[in-house]
């Protein structure tokens, strides 16, 4: 087993457009929950509507801050719809409503009956929607090495790519940060420990968490956009699983940190690739197939979260006192 | 243990449950009885031991079907010339088992369409005796025709590092062979007893997760797992075991039991005893959904699997046809449903099952052994589940690593449709989320059958979220 | 317009119009902050309140009070926009607030606590005072990522803050989270955090409950301090001593309805109130071990009342 080449691959993920679309994803949940303690379990379907958005818009020609726009806006939308109805019922309810309608979006774009416009199950193949991004970009066409990496420089999973979204990241964080501390952030801490009591201290609790409902879904809107890019638009490859990852990221890296979901995306994508690449360098071939390797894979990630939100949920950041869960 | 918000819904009586289950016999009374008269389409083929049925459908994808679409089937010493209908299908009976080969003749297709998959015009088909074959032709403009690959199939994502969404299916709307109106069926009426058998089907599946609700406050979002143990451990008892069918059933049942019974021993009832609070439960079973959903892949691979080989033959009642099979799954359905209700409001069981679910605390207080009552409650719902879990993989002729997680959000809409909390409204919220699946086909495309029923979820939620049999809360 | 007056002349005088007012359900007050009227609420066909009419003079404080299940936490509900009734209306200084909800209602100037306090548990004491505070720009979404924009309010509301913090003995916890105080505190923080918004009615649920006696007559200090200062106060409490020492009016409530209304000293002699509210026989000693003996007093008293209802439903 090369475990150079493994640490290399390790290494390329951590770092790579799946990382930094989590990441943004995870950020988004965390002002969802961390921050506001709602209950999102419909991540994906922003994310969906992000890389749709932008991927459509591009498609029809639109200039590049135009498919950005369409993408955040479709994000905003969504969340209004979901949110305005929503936010009134208990935690319970907004968890499923979410699903539900991650599903809806889902179901609509993997639809044949909306082929021309989405793709349906085949989804917007790469070539179709990338080139205005590419195009942005300072750098010419090329492939260049840093360290043991090598990537081209504008196509796909490319160095323009993950410049441009840890940028991003950055950017989020930093106004997370700052959102924190300010008393914007504080009515949500509020809203997260009692409702009842920052109303009767005056402040419009439905209006603070539809807010917050709709920066995290912009930032799962991006994370889309990012995670796209990459590959492909296809409906299945943002279902139920990349929800479910995201928290799992979130609550390993820390809810209601800063830097919590950056840090779990790293760690979740490092380790998992590294587990992966050691199952299959260990494994006698023949005795599992790649598939079943990556099904293990899965297996131990659904391990993890639930260890992790009994044993220790406020994740490797958190702070035990300042929980985002009443873990008793 | 429970959010302290909420009054928890208690388990009423439920003469309510034995009054729906007779409606629904009613429902299923009528369509036989009534005599609706049959759609006026091509002559009638169902498969009997004598006949086969080659059902030849042509689509356009995004537009629907095509009608007056000529073809022949020739084979086994015969040439049989047929046209499409309104519903885009041709349906040919043939009377001797073998390969047959299906040209379609392209100047009959409408101006200004072709094949999108010309090179697999004509095809070849197998078909027995007692079954039925189908095949989809897809048409469409000029540009979309591709080159090579059959039509229809969606590639699976590539990219490793997009997981989870390796191994997607393809068409996971699956379609009860029910729900096919055949020639020779009013459609409405074959759609509605669709409805129906999916409904009480979905309703035996989903009724556990509404009792782990009402008594623990726990929403499982690994219900949809222990739906898809059923099918599976169904599928091992047939195919790899050989054991007959209805023992098949009686395992996969028994193995949802066991399945409850270690998961509420050995994750929950320590969960609720270190006082983790309900919404951690929540995460816990979404981590355990993945775990085992990726388990299922793991084992089972991605491509569907049958139980039976083979679909069992279809009756003709009245407007409507049946499969024999799914008569006989309804029948164990509304069995166990009145089993159900029966123990919920007669036995001592029951009723300790209802006072905990109203309140724990009062109930532990009376004397009622809690933890005991919750760990045979996991039981009975996990069994439930997996038993659904057959009948259904049973009704939908296949089963899949995933097919319960699809159905999980179903489940969940007719719970909450039905009201959180009330076993009663399950089976009602079942009922009308199957319907409501079922005949969303008559105005939306197929693939969008889901759709419809979680947006009616969605609308309970937001008119009345305490469902139509629950009562509504205090809030605050 | 009103001349300027020092606050104590103003609260002097509101107490002592009341003595013009009548002891009867419903009366009218000389300067009514808060008039209610048609105010019904039920559950599933119990009648939770029934209030006809009710007025609350302005700068004086009233109790309250009624056996549990009177409907008194439910009229709290409502007043304050956390439950909505079946039917009803009300006036609050001007201003109709019926159907508003509960964050507007707050902001209008009626401010609650509650039975059960709600301290924010994982913020410290000075972040959940800061809370409290009204018009910090800085709330807003957009305003809160220039931090030029919102500081200077902030430092005002920091010093407002402490100073009531102060004032209530929890300055030296004010770093400290809110759930590490212990029952007692947490009282007194709620107080605090209603005062940081400077309302003109503060409305206290049983603030007496689960709070050591020894607290309680620090309570009942700051509670005073409170009208003294030109709030107007409306209390539930059961604890009938702190009642009658501190409250300038009382209003019985008994099954959701206004059965009584005075000042301390009168409706406490009210046979009715006493009957409804303290049991038929309160007086008797229940330390003497011979009543609960057959044949003894208490059981001769109760057979009476039997025999007297039977009577009464014979026509």
């Amino acid at each position: 087993m090369d475990l150079g080449q493994l640490f290399t691959n390790v290494l390329s993920e951590m770092t790579g457009p799946t990382a930094i679309a989590y990441a943004l994803a995870a950020i988004g949940l965390n002002i969802h929950f961390g921050l506001t303690g709602l209950i999102n379990m419909g991540q994906a379907g922003f994310m969906l509507l992000g890389a749709y958005g932008f991927a459509i818009t591009t498609i029809e020609g639109g200039p590049i801050w135009l498919a950005f726009l369409v993408a955040v806006v479709a994000a905003v939308v969504f969340a209004l719809l979901l949110g305005l109805p929503t936010l009134k019922l208990r935690g319970d309810y907004l968890a499923i409503v979410t699903i539900a309608a991650a599903e809806i979006v889902r179901m609509i774009g993997r639809s044949t009956a909306l082929t021309e416009i989405t793709g349906g199950s085949e989804g917007l193949t790469g070539n179709s929607f990338k080139h205005t991004f590419q195009d942005a970009s300072p750098f010419p066409d090329d492939r260049w090495t840093l360290g043991p990496i090598t990537l081209a420089t504008n196509s796909s999973n490319s160095w323009w790519l993950r410049i441009v979204g840890w940028t991003l990241v950055a950017l989020a964080c930093l106004l997370v940060w700052r959102l924190m501390r300010s008393p914007w952030g504080r009515v949500l801490k509020g809203i997260r420990e009692d409702e009842d009591a920052v109303r009767a201290l005056g402040k419009n609790v439905y209006s603070y968490k539809l807010q917050a409902l709709v920066l995290g879904g912009v930032f799962g809107a991006l994370g889309g956009i990012v995670f796209v890019l990459a590959s492909s638009v296809q409906a299945d490859s943002l279902g139920r699983p990349v929800t479910f990852n995201t928290w799992t990221i979130l609550l390993l890296g820390g809810a209601a940190t800063v830097l919590g979901p950056v840090l779990g995306s790293l760690l979740f994508w490092g380790a998992l690739i590294f587990v992966r690449g050691l199952l299959r360098g260990l494994v006698p071939d023949g005795a599992l197939t790649v598939q079943q390797i990556e099904q293990v894979g899965w297996v131990l990630v659904g391990i993890t979260l639930m260890l992790l939100i009994v044993f220790r949920p406020q994740g490797i950041l958190g702070d035990k006192k300042e929980l985002a869960i009443n873990a008793r | 243990m429970r959010p302290v918000d909420t009054v928890a819904r208690p388990l009423r009586p439920p003469r309510t449950l034995v009054a729906l289950l007779a409606a629904a016999l009613a429902v299923l009374a009528t369509l036989v009885i009534t005599a609706a008269p049959a759609g006026a389409a091509a002559d009638p083929c169902s498969p009997d031991d004598t006949t086969a049925c080659l059902n030849i459908t042509v689509t356009e994808p995004g537009s629907g079907p095509v009608e007056g679409v000529e073809l022949t089937v020739a084979g086994q010493g015969q040439e049989v010339a047929a046209t499409t209908g309104e519903n885009g299908r041709a349906s040919v009976p043939l009377t001797a088992a073998g390969d047959y080969t299906v040209t379609v003749d392209e100047a009959s297709l409408p101006s200004g369409k072709v094949l999108l998959h010309p090179e697999a015009n004509p095809v070849t088909l197998p078909v027995a005796l007692g079954r039925s074959a189908g095949r989809i032709v897809q048409v469409g403009d000029p540009s979309d025709a591709q080159p090579g690959g059959s039509g229809g199939a969606s590639a699976t994502p590539g990219a490793t590092s997009a997981p989870g969404a390796t191994a997607q299916p393809t068409d996971e709307a699956g379609t009860g062979t029910e729900a096919s109106a055949g020639p020779g069926t009013n459609r409405y009426a074959q759609l509605v007893l669709a409805g129906t058998v999916f409904g009480l089907l979905l309703a035996l599946a989903s009724l556990g997760a509404n009792l782990i609700y009402g008594t623990t406050g726990l929403s499982n979002f690994a219900h949809g797992e222990l739906v898809t143990l059923g099918g599976m451990t169904a599928f091992m008892a047939v195919q790899w075991w050989n054991l007959p069918l209805w023992l098949a059933i009686v395992v996969a049942t028994a193995a949802g039991a066991v399945a409850g019974w270690l998961l509420n021993r050995f994750i929950f009832a320590p969960l609720r005893r270190r006082g983790v609070g309900v919404t951690q439960q929540m995460i816990v079973t979404i981590g355990l959904a993945l775990a085992l959903l990726s388990a299922f892949l793991f084992f089972y691979g991605a491509q569907p699997v049958p139980i039976v080989s083979g679909i069992s033959t279809r009756m003709q009642i009245g407007p409507v046809q049946i499969s024999g099979q799914s008569l006989v799954s309804v029948g164990i359905a509304v069995v166990v449903l009145a089993a159900v209700a029966f123990t919920l409001s007669r036995t001592r069981l029951g009723r300790a099952t209802r006072a905990v679910s109203d309140n724990p605390a009062l109930a532990a207080a009376t004397g009622i052994k809690v933890e005991s009552i919750i760990s045979r409650v996991w039981i009975v719902s996990a069994a439930l589940a997996s038993l659904g879990g057959v009948l259904l993989a049973l009704y939908l002729n296949t089963t899949r690593f995933n097919f319960g997680s699809t159905l999980l959000l179903l489940m969940f809409a007719a719970i909450t449709l039905g009201g959180l909390g009330s076993p009663a409204g399950a089976v009602l919220g079942a009922l009308v989320i199957g319907l409501v699946v079922e005949l969303s086909t008559l105005f939306l495309p197929n693939d969008m059958r889901y759709a419809s029923a979680l947006v009616i979820l969605i609308l309970v939620l937001l008119v009345r979220p305490q469902g139509i049999l629950g009562r509504a809360e205090r809030i605050g | 317009m009103p001349v300027e007056m020092p606050v104590q002349d103003v609260v002097a005088q509101a107490r002592q119009s009341l003595a013009g007012a009548e002891h009867v359900p419903g009366a009218a007050k000389p300067d009514p902050l808060l008039v209610a009227d048609g105010v019904r609420r039920s559950f599933g066909g119990v009648n939770a309140v029934d209030v006809e009419h009710l007025e609350v003079q302005r700068h004086v404080i009233t109790a309250l009070i009624g056996p549990n299940g009177a409907g008194k936490t439910t009229f709290f509900n409502l007043m304050t926009g956390f439950d909505k009734p079946d039917a009803g209306r009300w006036v609050f200084d001007g201003k109709a607030l019926a159907g508003v909800s509960a964050s507007r209602v707050a902001k209008a100037g009626m401010v609650r606590t509650f039975q059960l306090t709600k301290a924010l548990a994982r913020m410290t004491v000075l972040e959940n005072m800061r809370l409290g505070a009204r018009e910090q720009p800085g709330e807003n979404l957009f305003t809160a990522l220039v931090k030029p924009l919102w500081s200077p309010r902030e430092r005002e509301i920091t010093d407002k803050a402490m100073h009531l913090l102060e004032r209530f003995k929890l300055d030296a916890k004010k770093d400290d989270f809110a759930g590490s105080l212990s029952g007692g505190q947490r009282k007194l923080l709620e107080m605090a955090r209603a005062l940081m918004s400077d309302p003109a009615l503060v409305m206290l649920d049983e603030p007496m409950a689960g709070v050591n006696p020894a607290l309680t007559q620090s309570l009942l200090g700051h509670i005073t301090d409170l009208r003294d200062s030109g709030t107007t106060v409306l209390f539930v409490e059961h604890d009938m001593h702190m009642v009658r020492h501190i409250s300038d009016w009382v209003v019985v409530m008994a099954q959701g309805q206004v059965v009584a209304e005075g000042p301390p000293a009168d409706v406490m002699a009210d046979q009715a109130v006493i009957d409804a509210y303290l049991g038929a026989h309160h007086d008797t000693d229940l330390g003497d071990d011979a009543l609960l003996d057959e044949g003894g007093v208490i059981d001769a008293e109760a057979e009476a009342e039997a025999d007297a209802e039977i009577e009464e439903k014979q026509p």
